[in-house]
């Protein structure tokens, strides 16, 4: 089985400037794969450099098996959704569904019921005759799929494909562009630099820093088991502990001693934890438990179905976030002030060498 | 066995393109690489090889040897030269001095104030645009010549005579004056209205708010106007010919060696060191702007006047008498031409129109200015819409191995900007009428007439179709290679019709200048295709002023009415084609 795309040591420069250092990646057919990191990451050169758009300064590009590294976007085979849409603003919504289809030198019905059928495949059967003009930024967006699904590309490239939208349009949207895309079964790459997008939609999220890859994972590899500092951090919140190994997975930080599953990391070697805010217990026997530790709450962020508080301990030498769901705020007294106890749940904490 | 669903995505079968998709591709290379050949190879030989000929020739004695910088040497021994040097500078200077202060206060009327009528104001002020340099100088003669009209008016200001700076000067600023007025109108728009809010909430008075908000906020438009002005004047050429008695300018000493002595060598000098100011000017000007993008936020919130008796009192009547000294000078021009003998007999006749054309052999020039304005506008707006196109819209990698012609396409695009039309005109003697050119038979004819104007105005209207092409999706271009589409279709269907009002204004703004330019085509035209604007310097030597001012009228008159039917034509267009517009 060949890989419906495979990028091999794909290098960009523009200039001094290098956008892209070895990129290796394998897409399965039918996939829908997320690149993912923060704006000038690079995430965006890779795509158009699979479209053909932008010329990789060293590297291949293989699409189901043909090498089309030097192919102009014309002769690759792709549809793409721009952030802008780019929808052609003279012509009517059909005239742009259409627009890949003429070129084809298809029968005129033919074209016609093809226009109607994917229209209606975008939830937009009636809208046909108006012009983008008159359609909301969802409408338009689905109109830009269309379009792009309209000539059976086996790959449908999608840059930033929601970001122009609305938070609410935005989250419909994800679940309808993912329900299409499993439904027609087009290997899809997808370009965001928002998380949950990244996280809810995708096969496997490739997560990008400086022109690299850090990690490529399903998404809860790469939220739960982050393989680099940069993937811990980039993806939702993380304590940074500082700490120095005991051995056999036992650390100090600050004056508290935690256990860890052991990880072979050799004792007195400087570390940092990476903890997230909901790796913790706070209810129930928590005595009982190891890692425990006390603090007291300084600040409250309250953001609607949960809080992240800001807990001192002293023992720990350093403030961390620890999340509370509505009803645990409530339940638990978590208020600016407040004494509380808790647990540090280890089994998802990260280690990494370093205290930089 | 199943049945099958149709899905859109086929079985992955099909790895090769298609015959058809090979036969886009290689259009779209053809059409990507010949656009951009033709383009720099067009600019090259109509353009960077006529200004080259000058620098060659101004080194070159008359039997072709080259002899350094000895015509330098001849020219500025001639006690003449500091004369005109000193006066070219003077009359530019005077011109600046006069027009940016008027058009700085017009602009601030319209932008920064709730007089009444403003769009009327603004248009009588753009109507020097539609006329030629030489009408105010004419109408200058009528109104304070020696049997002016208004002479008396002279001896408060202890002047002697129009003839000479004065005239000039007066003359000039007219004609400079919307060029000065759009720059300014323009910088101030752009202003952001928080700026005013914070200083009021900080209780700051209207004069500090002036001298601390709105002219630094215009300071670059101000040095912008400064620099347009300055350059327009030291390379006029109809103005001081006309009106200038016996003031010698460098401009019109150019013409006097190329055309009446056939002193091309020392033309050539003449024409370098006319270069000089405008390219200093123009260097300043490129400098400036280059520092004002960073001033400017998309965020800005734009500024709205709020009423104030007083300052919209007094900028009313100010603007009021600007616009009233504008429309006499053009209403004297034609009124001038429609009476039989300026001052003297004032009862009307058409005598000029018909009678003293035909006198002076000209009556096939309006004729021909007709055509040359024509065939500008069209080829005109075509070459340059498409120029820019090809430029900014084909990609790095369908024109590989040529993509060093993309900066020199940019540069050379810029530099008629730069170049006053009589060094142009004298590259293009210089290079065409030379015997061994096998273009030479094009020297006389309307296709050089029509080719030279294209390429002397060609850097405003590159920048009116760039700026049209960067507000359209930079993306329609990939969208259609992603859908096999060839981008010169995509050119077809999209870009042009909704570029469609850009495109009119390069248009536009060709045929009126065609109508009303001088300074290239003086020095190109033969008897059989004198346009009507040179032949208001034939009518003027000749002492038939009357037909002159018809002429300048005539030109004003078909400017104006071109102008009115392109927005009839926009309107009737969009109103057709564009229904989308106006969603």
């Amino acid at each position: 089985m060949t890989n419906a795309l495979k990028l091999e040591g794909i290098h960009k420069r523009f200039g001094d400037f290098v956008a892209l250092k070895s990129i290796d990646l394998s897409i399965e057919s039918g996939e829908l794969v997320c690149f993912l990191g923060p704006s000038g990451c690079g995430k965006t050169t890779l795509l158009r450099i699979i479209a053909g758009l932008e010329r990789q300064t060293e590297g291949r590009v293989i699409q189901n098996g043909r090498d089309v590294s030097h192919a102009p976007p014309a002769a690759r085979d792709y549809g793409i959704v721009f952030q802008s849409y780019a929808l052609f603003p003279n012509l009517t919504i059909d005239d742009n569904v259409a627009y890949g289809l003429v070129n084809r030198r298809k029968a005129r019905d033919e074209i016609k019921s093809r226009v109607a059928e994917l229209l209606a495949m975008v939830g937009l059967p009636n809208e046909g005759r108006k012009y983008p003009s008159q359609l909301s930024g969802g409408q338009q967006q689905r109109v830009a799929l269309a379009r792009a699904l309209a000539t059976s590309p086996h790959l449908l490239l999608l840059d930033e494909p929601l970001s122009a939208l609305d938070a609410k349009v935005r989250e419909r949207l994800r679940g309808e562009v993912r329900d299409l895309q499993q439904r027609l079964g087009v290997t899809t790459i997808m370009v965001t630099h928002d998380q949950e997008e990244a996280l809810s939609m995708s096969d496997r999220v490739v997560v990008m820093n400086h022109g690299s890859i850090e990690q490529i994972g399903t998404p809860s590899d790469v939220y739960e088991r982050p393989e680099t500092p940069f993937v811990a951090d980039f993806l939702g919140k993380v304590n940074v502990l500082k700490a120095t190994a005991l051995g056999a997975g036992r650390y100090r930080a600050g004056s508290v001693e935690l256990e860890l599953p052991d990880d072979g990391v050799a004792a007195g070697e400087l570390v940092r934890i990476y903890l997230r805010p909901e790796d913790r217990h706070v209810e129930g026997d928590i005595q009982s438990l190891p890692n425990r530790l006390c603090g007291r709450i300084t600040a409250i962020d309250y953001l609607g179905t949960f809080c992240l508080a800001e807990v001192s301990c002293p023992a720990l030498g350093q403030p961390i976030m620890i999340s509370y769901s509505l009803n645990q705020m409530h339940d638990l007294g978590v208020r600016a002030g407040n004494e509380i106890d808790l647990a540090l749940r280890v089994d998802r904490v990260r280690v990494f060498a370093g205290h930089a | 066995m199943t049945a099958t669903v149709r899905a859109p995505v086929a079985a992955p079968a099909a790895t090769m393109p298609t015959r058809e998709a090979r036969l886009t591709l290689a259009g779209e290379a053809i059409a990507a690489r010949g656009g951009l050949i033709l383009l720099a190879a067009g600019l090259l030989v109509f353009l960077t090889v006529p200004l080259a000929m000058i620098l060659a020739r101004s080194v070159e004695d008359r039997a072709g040897m080259f002899v350094g910088l000895a015509n330098f040497a001849t020219y500025f021994a001639s006690p003449s030269v500091v004369n005109s040097l000193q006066n070219s500078l003077t009359f530019a200077v005077l011109t600046t001095l006069v027009t940016v202060p008027l058009a700085f206060g017009f602009a601030y009327a319209i932008q920064r104030s709730c007089i009444p009528l403003k769009s009327l104001w603004r248009n009588i002020a753009l109507i020097p645009i539609l006329a030629p340099s030489l009408l105010a100088a004419i109408s200058f003669i009528f109104l304070f010549g020696n049997q002016g009209w208004l002479k008396f008016v002279l001896g408060w200001f202890g002047l002697k005579s129009i003839y000479g700076m004065p005239g000039m000067v007066l003359a000039m600023s007219f004609s400079s004056f919307p060029h000065a007025l759009m720059i300014l109108l323009a910088a101030l728009a752009l202003s952001d209205a928080r700026l005013y809010e914070v200083a009021e909430a900080l209780g700051t008075t209207e004069w500090r708010k002036f001298m601390t908000i709105t002219l630094p906020g215009a300071k670059y438009g101000l040095v912008s106007a400064c620099m347009v002005v300055f350059t327009m004047a030291v390379s006029e050429f109809g103005v001081p010919k006309v009106i200038g008695g016996n003031t010698a300018v460098l401009a019109v000493d150019i013409y006097k060696q190329v055309i009446g002595q056939q002193n091309f060598q020392i033309g050539a000098v003449v024409s370098l060191l006319l270069l000089l100011p405008a390219i200093i000017a123009y260097g300043i000007d490129m400098l400036m702007q280059r520092r004002q993008q960073a001033l400017l936020t998309a965020r800005s919130v734009p500024y709205q006047a709020r009423p104030a008796r007083t300052r919209d009192w007094a900028l009313l009547t100010f603007v009021i008498l600007v616009s009233g000294a504008l429309l006499l000078v053009v209403g004297m021009a034609a009124f001038g031409s429609l009476v039989k003998v300026w001052p003297y007999n004032l009862s009307l006749t058409l005598n000029h129109y018909t009678y003293g054309f035909a006198e002076a052999g000209l009556e096939h020039a309006y004729w021909n200015s007709l055509t040359l304005a024509g065939w500008c506008a069209l080829l005109g707006s075509a070459i340059t819409f498409t120029g820019a196109y090809w430029l900014e819209k084909t990609r790095p990698d369908q024109t590989s191995g040529i993509n060093f012609l993309r900066p020199l396409i940019r540069f050379q695009a810029m530099l008629p900007m730069a170049i006053p039309g009589m060094v142009l005109g004298i590259g293009y003697i210089l290079f065409f009428n030379h015997p061994q050119n096998p273009a030479n038979f094009l020297y006389g004819t309307m296709t050089v007439l029509v080719l030279s104007t294209v390429i002397h105005f060609y850097s405003s209207s590159h920048l009116t179709a760039l700026t049209a092409l960067k507000q359209i999706d930079g993306e329609f271009e990939s969208v259609s290679a992603s859908l096999k589409v060839p981008f010169y279709k995509t050119f077809w269907r999209v870009t042009v019709p909704v570029c469609l009002p850009s495109i009119l204004d390069i248009c536009r703004y060709y045929f009126v200048n065609a109508m009303t330019t001088i300074s290239c085509v003086v020095f190109l035209y033969s008897p059989k295709t004198t346009p009507a604007s040179v032949s208001i310097l034939q009518l003027d030597e000749t002492g038939a002023i009357g037909s002159a001012a018809a002429m300048a009228t005539l030109i004003v008159i078909t400017s104006a009415a071109i102008t009115g039917l392109i927005f009839i034509v926009e309107r009737w267009l969009i109103a057709r084609t564009q229904g989308w517009r106006h969603l």
